[in-house]
């Protein structure tokens, strides 16, 4: 993008918050992962950035290429509905598995099977 | 001013979702356990896909959109067959 792009300021201003909010948040998910005490607190610091941060940038990719080719781009919807569909089964199962896995081991930090 | 607005807050996003990145990379490096190491591959997977749609929006051409797509989905194979791997010790039964 050079400086003397076609885009107003208003496209400008509101894909690059956009843009920021998804990319903090997706950051800050990272964090969380990094930072917190055990499994089954990190798993819910990355759908930060799982759900609302790749949603942020995506609004943001359809607004910004809306503006630039003058015609609705919606193509990027493909990514939000595969994004909201696998994420919590592939998280699900996850879980299971480290459940399955902690009860097995005896760990005291998980509820015993019922 | 449009243009450099623009160009400050894609290298900001850019520069948070690498240290991102960062962090889910350390977690599958030294993850006490194996699930740790899962979680943060797919953490990696969704920040390499947001990444992609950044780079789309600075250089204005929609080819990354797809290359995102495929990130994204491959993830949640990759993800899915990681759970069950460790659930049951094999993929394919």
């Amino acid at each position: 993008m050079t400086d003397d792009s076609p885009l107003g300021l208003v496209t400008a201003v509101v894909t690059g918050s956009l843009l920021l909010l998804g990319a903090g948040l997706a950051a800050t998910g990272a964090l969380g992962l990094l930072r917190l005490g055990s499994f089954y607190e990190r798993l819910h610091a990355t759908t930060l950035g799982t759900t609302l941060g790749m949603g942020s940038v995506l609004i943001a990719s359809m607004f910004f290429f809306s503006v630039l080719q003058t015609r609705p781009v919606i193509h990027e919807l493909v990514i939000t509905v595969v994004m909201m569909v696998t994420t919590p089964i592939s998280l699900m199962l996850l879980v299971r598995a480290a459940l399955y896995r902690d009860r097995r081991e005896g760990s005291r930090e998980v509820p015993p099977a019922p | 001013m449009s243009g450099a607005v623009l160009h400050w807050s894609i290298v900001l996003a850019q520069l948070l979702l690498a240290f991102g990145m960062a962090c889910a990379a350390y977690r599958v490096l030294r993850g006490p356990r194996a699930q740790d190491r899962v979680l943060g591959l797919d953490t990696l997977y969704v920040t390499t896909a947001i990444l992609l749609l950044t780079y789309g929006i600075r250089t204005g051409t929609t080819l990354y959109f797809e290359a995102a797509l495929v990130i994204a989905l491959l993830g949640f194979v990759g993800t899915a067959a990681m759970a069950k791997f460790l659930m049951r010790g094999e993929v394919i039964e």
